[in-house]
């Protein structure tokens, strides 16, 4: 059967054996959980609970603000320990952050009702239900996934497509999640297809995944179809996911609607399942704890907020000389300072990478071999921008095409004289709006 | 506890710089070896000197010269030093190859700060200042084979240098097809032998080590010329296939202008590239002084490289065109 694919993209070592047998287990309840206010895209919620005050799980604790942006639930039955600002891992700044502390003997729950009859449902209704449940992208974008919706509810659209292709090495969480809760996700996908008035559902999953496959296929339909992707780097991008999936491009600058199509992640899907079905905030998420970091790789459900030494030390703690610990994927993943920061909507995985032998390679020349041009999914020169940015040129680089890069280090995984594309991509895209900003 | 937070990705691709030249080295073996069977004793010493000479000027050039203590080769002299020696004759003497070296090593590529650096192919620089600096020791072809039979030089003219002269009859006379695919013929030591330079370029594509639209695009440009060419007349111009099996093309369209380097990176700029060291080649052949004209024409392309990509950049995936006049 022929593959679905895109043009360009890499070949890394899959490793997914790592932790791909490991049945979903659920972390025990924390002592307490420290969430940062803004987990997602967008705008930080507004707290509206104070220190000392009870909360149940699932009670609100604080109010998105705009329309990009999410509300946040405690995960927890607990007390308020503290609000304060503390170093966010990701913008890597101090930012608003708090503290619940669990009690442990009870555990009550301050749900949303549910929509039993979700299907009968109006898309107005399961809309404002996935806003109010704090739903975000949970492939590790954090996009809002409301506000994916907020142009279908005028105008429906063609496909929802769910991104079950986890191309990233190493995580595992999406290919349990298909396989231990694939009615689930079903119910997930009928859902997102009612809200935005869609015909047809489309299920992607990479060929690395047939036992996935084969479990989804049950449930294939009229309007529900399950596609193999060839297994590549990065297949499960979003662009590239409905190019393969659709034949369509989505333009420039554009968002999928405009070619018709939406698209969520597998875990969102079953997270959008809980909120309608059950009434169930965002409070926790899959994740897996893998690496040649840790004793025993595992997939678990993790409460937001959890320190993410408790997953590790759940894992059988560090093995070996541990250098890095990443959360995310090893291609995409943000490569964390230290245990101490908390599991957040977007962490997929917590990746922990032991020392490698020999010396680091350093940076050489460019040798113009044109492998990053070839690989490169969104038709880019990253060669020719890295030329560009450390000749300081900015606004020409914008102009080549730098604003399309998604990050997701084809470049620099291929590059034979070990060029850091990517770095001087974030920096130059950084330094680029803050240039443009003081105009 | 404090980890290591490098940029992503975290994961690499274990090739090197010096993978990729030591391919490249291995590709250029057969016809390395049948040089040495075509051309003897001379031949094997001037592959040597060519590989070992050019680490060695590189060497020393970084270590002392430019002082950079932490430089390990990585092979690219060897390449740039191994393609100059294939590319002079099977008699020169070793001493002239060396001053070659000089300067493709020193003056066409440490001048411009080394790998990565270089306008032009530093194997081309070399031999073109060699063959203006010592026309004659640069053009004595030694009949392939003739050294295994006999102690003195016998020569042979190279079949573009018949064409040239005495039409393609007379050439094909003295050499068929067969002998110009296999190397039997005379000419630069690495070029002659057609079968050997197809079986590196092979192994170099299924290691996907090489720009595939330049040798495409390049050897494309001699057919559509050569033909049209052959029609108008046989005799004067010569037949496509003969175009293409003699004189330095293929180890100049399959080795010399897939210089990483020095050619462009995307598919679209290296089939212009190739597009014109073809009309460059087959303008020289059929109209210029010298019978051969591979290395100009890539030296030339080399410097039209910028202006290429320059006019060819590629467009981001699903990028619109601006309408004009709409604002």
């Amino acid at each position: 059967m022929a593959l679905f694919t895109f043009p360009g993209g890499v070949h890394p070592a899959e490793k997914k054996d790592l932790s791909k047998n490991s049945p979903i287990e659920r972390l025990p309840l924390p002592k307490q959980v420290t969430l940062y206010l803004s987990q997602s895209i967008g705008a930080e919620p507004e707290l509206t609970v104070e220190v000392g005050q009870k909360l149940k799980t699932g009670q609100l604790i604080a109010r998105n603000k705009g329309i990009i942006s999410v509300p946040l639930h405690s995960p927890v039955t607990g007390t308020v320990k503290e609000i304060k600002k503390v170093m966010h891992p990701i913008h890597q700044k101090p930012m608003e952050s708090i503290t619940i502390e669990t009690d442990s003997k009870t555990e009550e729950f301050d749900f949303l009702p549910p929509i039993d009859d979700y299907l009968n449902a109006s898309s107005q209704q399961l809309y404002s239900r996935i806003l109010e449940a704090g739903i975000v992208g949970l492939g590790g974008a954090t996009f809002p996934s409301h506000a994916k919706y907020i142009e279908s509810l005028k105008k429906p659209i063609e496909t929802v497509i769910l991104n079950g292709a986890e191309c990233e090495p190493y995580l595992t969480i999406d290919y349990r999640m298909m396989l231990e809760k694939t009615s689930e996700i079903i119910e997930g996908l009928k859902i997102l297809m009612k809200i935005s008035g869609a015909k047809n559902g489309i299920i992607g999953v990479e060929d690395n995944k047939p036992e996935a496959i084969e479990e989804l296929k049950k449930f294939e339909s009229d309007k529900i179809k399950v596609i193999s992707l060839k297994t590549k780097y990065p297949q499960g991008a979003e662009k590239q996911l409905i190019y393969a999936a659709t034949g369509k491009k989505v333009a420039v600058g554009a968002f999928p609607f405009s070619v018709g199509v939406i698209m969520q992640n597998v875990s969102t899907a079953y997270a959008v399942y809980e909120a309608v079905k059950l009434g169930k905030p965002l409070i926790e998420r899959g994740v897996t704890i893998t690496g040649e970091g840790v004793k025993s790789p595992k997939n678990v459900i993790s409460k937001i907020g959890v320190p993410i030494q408790e997953l590790i030390d759940y894992s059988g703690g560090f093995t070996g000389e541990v250098e890095k610990v990443i959360s995310g994927g090893p291609m995409m993943g943000l490569a964390l300072k230290d245990t101490s920061s908390t599991v957040m909507k977007g962490t997929s995985g917590i990746l922990t990478m032991v020392k490698s032998s020999g010396k680091p390679v350093p940076e050489r020349a460019c040798i113009n071999c044109g492998f990053c041009v070839f690989r490169c999914p969104m038709n880019l020169e990253p060669n020719y921008l890295v030329k560009l940015i450390k000749n300081k040129q900015f606004d020409k680089a914008v102009e080549s095409g730098l604003m399309s890069c998604m990050e997701c280090g084809s470049c620099a995984y291929t590059c034979p004289s070990k060029i850091d594309h990517v770095k001087n991509f974030k920096t130059a895209k950084r330094v680029y709006s803050a240039l443009k900003g003081r105009k | 506890m404090n980890f290591n937070t490098s940029s992503a990705p975290h994961l690499r691709s274990n090739d090197n710089v010096r993978k990729v030249m030591i391919d490249v080295l291995i590709a250029l073996l057969p016809a390395t070896i049948m040089a040495v069977v075509n051309f003897g004793w001379n031949a094997l010493l001037l592959c040597v000197i060519g590989v070992a000479g050019a680490e060695l000027v590189e060497l020393f050039i970084m270590k002392v010269l430019r002082k950079k203590k932490d430089f390990v080769p990585d092979g690219s002299a060897a390449v740039t030093g191994l393609l100059l020696a294939l590319n002079v004759s099977g008699t020169l003497p070793w001493y002239l190859l060396l001053i070659g070296i000089l300067v493709a090593i020193g003056l066409a590529k440490h001048i411009y700060g080394g790998l990565g650096g270089n306008p032009f192919n530093p194997a081309l620089v070399g031999r073109v200042f060699l063959f203006i600096s010592f026309p004659t020791q640069m053009t004595t072809w030694m009949k392939a084979g003739s050294w295994k039979i006999s102690d003195a030089l016998v020569t042979s003219a190279t079949p573009l240098g018949i064409l040239k002269d005495k039409g393609m009859e007379t050439a094909l006379a003295q050499n068929g097809y067969m002998d110009m695919f296999l190397g039997n013929i005379g000419g630069s030591m690495g070029e002659i032998s057609v079968l050997a330079l197809l079986i590196g370029f092979a192994f170099l594509v299924i290691r996907g080590r090489i720009k595939i639209a330049i040798p495409v695009s390049y050897i494309g440009t001699v057919l559509l010329i050569s033909s049209i060419f052959y029609f108008v007349n046989p005799n004067q111009y010569g037949s496509p296939l003969f175009h293409i099996l003699s004189g330095g093309l293929m180890l100049g369209a399959l080795f010399m202008a897939t210089d990483m380097v020095t050619s462009p990176s995307t598919i679209k700029g290296c089939l212009i590239f190739g597009f014109g060291c073809g009309v460059i080649t087959m303008l020289i052949r059929y109209f210029g002084a010298m019978p051969e004209g591979v290395s100009f024409s890539i030296l030339i392309m080399n410097a039209v490289k910028p202006l290429i990509e320059r006019k060819t950049r590629l467009k981001p995936f699903g990028y619109v065109p601006v309408k004009k006049g709409a604002k």
